[in-house]
């Protein structure tokens, strides 16, 4: 079984984000870049997978130098190798631009199925796997939270509004992830040392074939024209009160009255 | 580019999705401000007796594409139909809900047709003829404005954000013939949900439960009943089994905009807050009076939430007249 795995690198969720001064952008410098974590659940999924059936795992990211970080966090978890598209002339793309990247590297690796995750959770835009999987014309299945491989085919369930659907279809395929499809593993430091013995490859555009003015920000068919950072709330109103019967009245009646919800 | 404005309906079993008729309303007020017509699609088997009813909120005319083949949602299958359809009618703009399935199919429609697509989209304008989309991004830490190109754009807006307006127009049912075409997945098994829940991300009350709870959850399940709400949970929660995976609220969980959102006995850290920030009115309970999520929140009670919940509980009874 032959699984690549689409990894993306993102500021860490616990990251105060600052706007940059161009207004179209966030200030970069004191970020901690990490894997996306529905990214982190195809890997586990990934290396799962492998166990079961054998193969090969291979990460594909779209990145610059400092995406190497992430793409050796996946070796290191277990994958066997990794590509990376590095190039200037690639920055700046939208989702379906960094999906076309993406599905023009998958014409030189092999692959029974594609892992991607569900969004990534800096632009979330939830929008490149299925992209990549249009793009190289296998069908797809989003949001999945368990998978099963038999016979060339595989089973996936995923989560709807109040509904899990079983989907079945014959590889190859992409499925995204879901929470609950597993917990990661946690990456011990003697791996990460010997991930950095493993084959890693970082390519070019030109390298994988695609024509530099079809992806890039000069492609983009989205476009950002401003960024804000959310409007403040006025200031929380602390309600008070003798006891906690009173406190709760008080609640109640501004929510009846004032703010009319209840 | 094209004209009017086209509106991908949602429908679950023969009934629409809320979200359907919040797109139609967006689309009906952007079709006016464009001074266009708006259509409807909807995709399915049998769905031609319900089609009319999307007249109600402002359809001049409703796609009824009534095929077995589309019976069960697929994205082969919707991808084929719809890019057909919206490929012939040329809209200036495609609206659809950013629900599991819709986000599934704006992305894979995108990229067939070759267009731009905002997931999430929490506003839409017309800004001197052009049209400017708003969505969050970075799990809501951002608002961003973006423009699209493509023909057409497509707009997944998010569920309970623009309302609901009822605008009668003539709402004709055309039905269109149509090729599914090859379809590579197979629904081979739907299991619903227990009980007759309210999905969280529809819901306009939702009662979230944190560590606070110590995984007791009966007092924000009656409170949210109560509310005819949902209930929610954070993380922490959900990873300690207390509730499922599809209750969680947050970055990695669902995004909700209720009219009232309750957080008891949740901290407020920022992943969270990601999931709930754009709630209309949020009231948070925790019994420690420095926990971020009070600023997060519109009113605070500081106390625990075993003693306060009840208490509250006990007042709303007291105003229904319970
Ligand atoms: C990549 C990533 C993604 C994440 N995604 C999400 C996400 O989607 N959603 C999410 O929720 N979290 C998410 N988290 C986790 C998040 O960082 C917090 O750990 C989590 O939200 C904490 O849950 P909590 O508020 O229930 O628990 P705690 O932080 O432990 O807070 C419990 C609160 O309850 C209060 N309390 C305790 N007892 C009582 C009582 N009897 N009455 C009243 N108050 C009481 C305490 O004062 C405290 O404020 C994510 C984390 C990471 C790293
Ligand atoms: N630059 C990238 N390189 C590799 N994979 C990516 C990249 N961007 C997005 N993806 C994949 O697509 C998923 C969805 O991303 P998005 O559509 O941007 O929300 C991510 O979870 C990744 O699996």
């Amino acid at each position: 079984m032959e699984v690549a795995v689409l990894v993306k690198q993102v500021p860490d969720t616990e990251s105060l984000l600052q706007l940059a001064g161009d207004g179209v952008s966030i200030k970069t410098d004191a970020i901690k870049w990490v894997m996306n974590p529905y990214d982190e659940f195809a890997v586990e999924e990934a290396l799962r997978i492998r166990e079961a059936h054998g193969g090969t795992v291979t990460i594909l990211s779209v990145g610059s130098k400092k995406t190497v970080k992430t793409v050796q966090t996946a070796l290191a978890m277990g994958a066997d190798r990794a590509v990376l598209i590095d190039d200037p002339l690639a920055e700046g793309g939208d989702a379906l631009a960094t999906a076309k990247i993406l599905s023009a590297a998958l014409k030189d690796i092999p692959y029974d199925l594609i892992i991607a995750g569900q969004r990534a959770v800096d632009d979330d835009n939830y929008q490149v796997g299925s992209a990549v999987a249009e793009l190289l014309g296998i069908p797809q299945i989003s949001q999945v939270i368990e998978e099963n491989i038999l016979d060339g085919k595989i089973k996936c369930k995923k989560v709807l509004e109040g509904l899990t659907e079983v989907v079945e279809a014959a590889l190859p395929l992409l499925f995204t992830t879901q929470r609950g499809l597993n917990e990661p593993r946690y990456v011990k430091l003697p791996e990460i040392m010997k991930a950095k013995k493993k084959p890693l490859d970082v390519k070019t555009l030109a390298d994988i074939g695609v024509e530099p003015g079809t992806v890039g920000a000069a492609s983009n068919r989205v476009k950002i024209t401003a960024m804000k950072l959310p409007p403040e709330r006025d200031a929380v109103k602390m309600i008070d009160g003798d006891s906690v019967q009173a406190k709760a009245a008080s609640l109640v009646k501004i929510l009846h009255e004032e703010a009319k919800i209840l | 580019m094209g004209q009017g404005v086209f509106v991908i309906a949602e429908q679950r079993d023969g009934a629409f999705r809320k979200v359907t008729y919040e797109a139609v309303s967006e689309g009906r007020r952007l079709a006016d401000g464009l001074n266009s017509d708006l259509t409807a699609a909807v995709l399915g088997s049998d769905v031609e007796k319900i089609a009319g009813e999307l007249g109600k909120y402002g359809a001049d005319t409703i796609l009824a594409v009534d095929d077995p083949a589309l019976s069960d949602y697929s994205t082969d299958g919707y991808t084929n139909v719809l890019s057909d359809i919206i490929k012939a009618h040329d809209p200036k703009l495609v609206i659809l809900g950013a629900s599991m399935q819709g986000k599934d199919l704006a992305a894979r429609l995108a990229a067939r047709l070759d267009t731009g697509v905002v997931m999430e989209c929490i506003g839409i304008k017309i800004d001197n003829g052009k049209l400017v989309y708003t969505r969050p991004m970075f799990g809501g830490k951002i608002i961003a404005d973006v423009e699209l190109s493509g023909t057409p754009p497509i707009a997944a807006i998010r569920p309970n954000v623009m309302p609901i307006v009822e605008a009668p127009k003539s709402g004709v049912v055309d039905k269109p013939v149509v090729q599914a075409g090859e379809i590579k997945t197979s629904v081979v098994e739907r299991i619903k949900d227990e009980g007759d829940k309210i999905e969280l991300t529809e819901a306009d009350v939702v009662v979230s439960g944190g560590h606070g709870t110590n995984g007791d959850f009966a007092l924000i399940e009656e409170l949210a009943a109560l509310l005819n709400g949902a209930v929610g949970a954070s993380r922490f929660a959900v990873d300690e089994g207390w509730r499922s995976h599809g209750d969680q609220v947050g970055q990695t969980g669902k995004i909700v905009s209720p009219n009232l959102y309750i957080a008891c006995g949740i901290s407020g850290a920022i992943q969270h807050v990601a999931g709930m920030s754009t709630s209309k009115n949020i009231v948070a309970v925790n019994k420690d009076s420095e926990a971020p999520i009070f600023s997060k929140s519109d009113y605070g009670i500081v106390g625990d939430l075993f003693e306060v919940v009840p208490a509250i509980i006990e007042e709303i009874k007291k105003i229904n007249n319970i």
